[in-house]
Formats: structure tokens, sequence, C-alpha cells
């Protein structure tokens, strides 16, 4: 396989990494990601998502399991021979160095002619819009500027893959929007494949083209943003991305009935299930209509209100209306309006 | 002035007073003594004369008074510079990697090594010194070893040259090297290091772009720590570098002695204070330099 005709930039085969004998931070982690995409590794702290990043900088080397960058196996390359740069979450720019001369490094490095340095440091500079701060140290800039030089020294050397650790994390939340921005046109503007690790599902979401699931140093689910919301694979999945309510029903000839016997709805599987229900799915309808339920409480939030009900099994079951809807009274019996399919998600 | 500038110059008093007394004062007395005539029986005496200063360089025939160039002096300066030098390469060759592996031990592990580190000062200097000698004479530790292996037939003489010197300034000033480098070591981000390799530099490129630019204040530190005392060495050119041996320490004690020539005693020690300046200057212009962008 040539490199411009294998559409994998970077591929992870059954990549296990045990740290001493009980810990294992991945778990035969396996996934493919394509050139010039944004692919975002989402999980909790400890999830893996950092490991899976370091062993693909090389900077942890797998206890099994193999790193494809362009369908070539460099699992037992050193980082400075693989063509993959680190945007790292602390920056670690050289304090020594001015602007400039941090974002030159990796270019000297490869041994690049000093015009091709000069010229491909200026053009980075430029887009990151530092064009004004060559000549000064790390030292003296915000944590923004910062932030776009340890871009701009990662691109620079145009690596294959750009993978960046927590990079948006330091900033505060205004910068971090604008930032986001930032990373989505670099990404299209450069053509690189961006490998991206975020604990923020909302930031995941925003940026990414695909996104993977983790959790416990394992990969749940890989696919959309919208794949990833709309039809989570399972409850940690459902959780983690968005909000979700989970009511336990029981599942049979496409019919999902409650423990009290009400019919929940429509939906697949058989025997017991778990069903996810997002907030902004659900409505409220007079009593009678629907799976009884009380209201517990309500919020007005400005653009929505959520309120909380529970069902007549017990479940507490959160909904999103929108702002103009009246606010129930807490003890007020109503109905659950539920959409026309329910989903069943794995435990 | 007011109150508060009163409260501070109250403060800084007493170590204003010891400065003065302590260092302050006898500098001016030396300076003094290097400018006045050699006493008959040691001591100085009136007037004021040049001669101490150019006994440093020349000697006048005490029977023709002819005047040449003092070679055995140039000898011993050439010694004690080179000398030094070599100890604060050696030291920094050895200290090093001794700093760079505390450094990168885990927390409890480090205070073990640096306590390892540090035991040397608990013992006089006389006593380390001499265990050296034990270590290097003909019938040592060294040449025991050496000859029993068949490597030498005959003992080599280590002891009583400028070597057994070199060695014992080596042993004595590595703690003052390994201490300010090891501090230095340990406050370096480690994150630097991966930045570099990710980089694309190699093993070397890692530590000499990234790692020694890093530790920079440390080896200022360490190589003044170490020249300076080095310089001036007494104790260990006088046991292991024999009575001829001598560097600008023992030069300028054989002045006040059995010389009995003060001035020229006091010049060396005013000239020895200029070196070591000189080489402050130099070091520090250096660094500068290489600050600025």
């Amino acid at each position: 396989m040539t490199r411009e005709s294998s559409p994998t930039a970077v591929e992870a085969q059954g990549v296990t990494k045990l740290f001493g004998a009980e810990v294992r931070a991945l778990d035969a982690v396996s996934v493919a990601i394509e050139r010039g995409t944004f692919f975002t590794l989402l999980g909790p702290s400890g999830c893996g998502k950092t490991t899976l990043l370091r062993c693909i900088a090389g900077f942890e080397t797998p206890t099994a399991g193999a790193i494809l960058l362009n369908g070539q196996d460099i699992t037992a390359d050193p980082p400075n021979r693989r063509r993959v740069n680190t945007v790292f979450q602390s920056y670690a720019l050289f304090p020594h160095l001015t602007v400039a001369q941090n974002v030159a490094f990796g270019l000297e490095m490869l041994g690049k002619p000093r015009s091709e340095v000069r010229a491909t440091t200026d053009r980075m500079l430029a887009l990151v819009r530092l064009d004004g701060l060559a000549s000064r140290l790390p030292a003296a800039l915000s944590g923004g500027q910062q932030q776009r030089v340890a871009l701009a020294r990662a691109l620079a050397p145009q690596p294959q893959v750009l993978l960046l650790d927590e990079p948006l994390s330091a900033l505060d939340l205004k910068l971090r929007r604008e930032m986001q921005g930032e990373l989505k046109r670099l990404q299209a503007e450069t053509g690189i494949t961006f490998v991206f690790v975020t604990h923020d599902q909302e930031e995941a979401l925003a940026m990414s083209d695909r996104i993977g699931v983790m959790s416990g140093g394992r990969l749940l689910q890989v696919g959309t943003p919208r794949a990833i919301y709309e039809t989570p694979a399972d409850r940690f999945v459902a959780s983690f991305i968005g909000e979700s309510s989970f009511v336990e029903a029981t599942a049979g000839g496409g019919v999902l009935t409650l423990s009290t016997g009400e019919v929940l709805g429509r939906g697949e599987g058989t025997g017991p299930v778990t069903v996810a229900l997002r907030p902004e799915s659900l409505r409220l309808l007079p009593a009678g209509q629907g799976p009884r339920a009380t209201v517990e409480g309500a919020t007005y939030l400005g653009t929505d209100s959520t309120v909380r009900v529970r069902l007549a099994d017990g479940t507490p079951v959160t909904l999103r209306l929108p702002a103009s809807e009246p606010l129930p009274s807490p003890g007020t019996d109503v109905a659950l309006g539920l959409p026309a399919l329910l989903r069943v998600v794995a435990p | 002035m007011t109150r508060d500038a009163r409260n501070a110059w109250a403060l800084a008093a007493p170590a204003l007073l010891v400065l003065l007394v302590g260092a302050a004062g006898p500098l001016l007395v030396v300076a003094l003594f290097s400018v006045m005539s050699q006493g008959p029986y040691g001591g100085v005496a009136w007037p004021l004369t040049l001669e101490g200063w150019s006994r440093i360089l020349v000697q006048r025939d005490i029977f023709d008074g002819t005047v040449s160039i003092n070679e055995a002096h140039l000898v011993i300066m050439w010694r004690s510079l080179w000398i030094a030098a070599a100890t604060t390469v050696l030291t920094l060759l050895v200290g090093l990697p001794t700093a760079w592996f505390i450094g990168t031990r885990p927390p409890r592990a480090r205070t073990l090594w640096l306590f390892l580190v540090t035991i040397p000062f608990w013992t006089n200097l006389l006593i380390r010194t001499f265990a050296i000698m034990e270590v290097i004479r003909n019938e040592g530790l060294v040449n025991t070893v050496l000859m029993g292996l068949g490597i030498t037939s005959e003992p080599i003489q280590i002891l009583f040259t400028d070597w057994a010197t070199l060695i014992g300034t080596t042993y004595v000033y590595l703690p003052l090297m390994v201490l300010p480098l090891y501090a230095a070591i340990d406050r370096m981000d480690v994150r630097l290091l991966e930045a570099g390799y990710d980089l694309y530099a190699s093993r070397w490129g890692v530590l000499r772009r990234v790692i020694l630019p890093a530790i920079r204040p440390g080896l200022i530190a360490g190589c003044v720590l170490v020249f300076i005392p080095a310089l001036g060495a007494y104790v260990t050119p006088r046991i292991l570098g024999g009575g001829t041996n001598m560097m600008l320490g023992n030069f300028i004690e054989l002045q006040f002695g059995q010389g009995r020539n003060w001035p020229l005693g006091a010049a060396l020690s005013m000239l020895l204070l200029l070196i070591v300046t000189a080489a402050l200057v130099v070091l520090v212009r250096a660094t500068t330099r290489e600050e600025r962008p």
C-alpha cells in the first residue's frame, strides 16, 4: 500500500498498555483514523485517551498491538523518527528560545535549509496570527498566545498527523471558544489529520468529524458527532455525551413495558432492557395521554426550562422544555410524551 | 531619612559590619601590603614600592643584578590555572550524569542519593585527602589492583604529581558541582524533553538544544563554585602534590612563611582575586549575551 492510496492516516491495532502488572491503561484498542479528518478521543480523565495519544507519538510503547502511520508499522520507532507532532497540554515551549526559534526548532532538526526554515516559520506565525511577536520569549506571552505558538511549532514540520493533548483545558471559557474555531480553521486550511484529546463532550461535538468515546481503557464507540449523540452504543456513552435519563423496561414484540405494566412505547429487543431518554426529546402531556408521571421540580434557565418528573415505577426522568411553556408546579400529575421509537442501549 | 529607610539600615547593619571588618578591611590591608617594602625578618616596611608586584614575574640576580623572567613563578601560575580548569571540566563530566541520575529518581530515592552526595562534607578535608593518598600511593589500592591484574609490573607513580592534585581537587569539589546541577535539573520541565524528541531532535540534539540551555544557571553556578576554590586550593596540592608541585595557594603561604616576602605574598593574593573576578566577568558576559534574542 503506498502512502497516497491509503485512506487511513493513523491506525491502532489491538493496542494494550499495562503500567506495572495491575493498571491496564489501554485494553485492545483498535481504531483507524481517516486522512485529513478532525478526530477526537473523548472520555473522562483516566480513560486511557492520553495514553493512546502518547503511544501514537512514541512516548509510550504499547505492551501489545501495533501503531500504523500511513499503513506502515511505526510501533518500534522513537518519537523523533515519526512524522507526527504533539501539542502538549502544558504547551512545553522551550523557555530559552524566542517564539520564532520555538517554531523553527522542528524544521532545523529535520535539517531544512535556512531559507526554508525562515519562510515556513514566518508562514506558520502568520497562520496562527502571531506575526508581531516572533522575537518574544514564551514567558512574555499570555496563555492563549503560548497556545498558538505551540500549535505553530507542531504544525511547522508538516506532520502526517497532529496530536493535541487537551490543549484548550488551561484556557478560560471565552478563549477556549475562540480557539475551538481557530483549530477547526487550521485543520481545514492545512488538511493535516488532527487527533484531539478532550474530556469536554461539548468541545468534541462542536469540533470533530468523528469521535471515539473511551472509558476504562476501552474504545466504546466511534462515529460522527450526530451518530454518537443520537444512537449511543451503551449506557456510558448515552450518559457521558449529552444528558440522558435511563428507564428499565421489558421488551417483547416490539413493545417496551414498564414494571408497573404501563406501555412505554415502541422499541426493539427482548427481555429486560434499558431505555435512554434525551431530555429535549420528551414532552409533558395532560395526565392520561401516556405513561403516568409526577412533577418533582422545575427550573427556568432563560433559553429553556428543566423539569424533573418521576415515573410511576419511581424512575427519575429529566425533560427540557422551551422557555415559552409555563412551568408545571411540583406534585402535578402529568403524562410523559415520548418519541415514536425508543432507543434501547446496552447496560 | 524616612523611618523605613532607617529601619532597613538598622537591619542590614550587623551584616554590613561583618563584611566591613571581615572582608573589606583585610582586603585593604592585603592591598596595602602588596605595595610596601619587604621587612628584614618578614613583615612589611616603608616606603611604598611596586617591588612585590614585579617579583611575581621577574627576578633580580643576587650577584650581578641582571633582571630576568622568573619561570618558576610562571610554572606555578600555569599549574594553578590548568588544574583549576581541568577540575571544573572533570567535575562537570562526572557531575552532570550524576545529577541527572539523581534528578530522575523517584522523590524518596532522591533524598537518599542527595544525602550520599553530601556525606563527604561530614568528614574533615585533611582526612579525606589522606584517604585519597592511601588509594593512589605506590603500595595503595589502585597500584595493588593494577599489578595484581598484571596490567603493570611496577607501581605507577601518581602520588606527588600534578595528577594526584587533580584527582584530589576533582574528588573534593565534585559535590559543589552536583548540587547546583541537581537543583537546575529538578526545576526543569521534563515535558521539554518530550517536546524535543517530538520535534525530531536526536538524543544528542535534545541534550545540546534543550537540556543544557534549560539547566544553564546550574551549570554556571557549578563551574563558579568549583573553579574559584580549585584555583586557590591549598591542602590538596600540599599533601597529594608533595611539597614541590605548588599551586598559588601554597606559593602565597610560602611567601608569608619561610619566604618572608610579605609584599610578594600580598601581590599574589591580589592577583588571585583579579583572576577570579576576571573569570566571573567573562562568564557573566558570555551568558547574558546568549540570553539576548
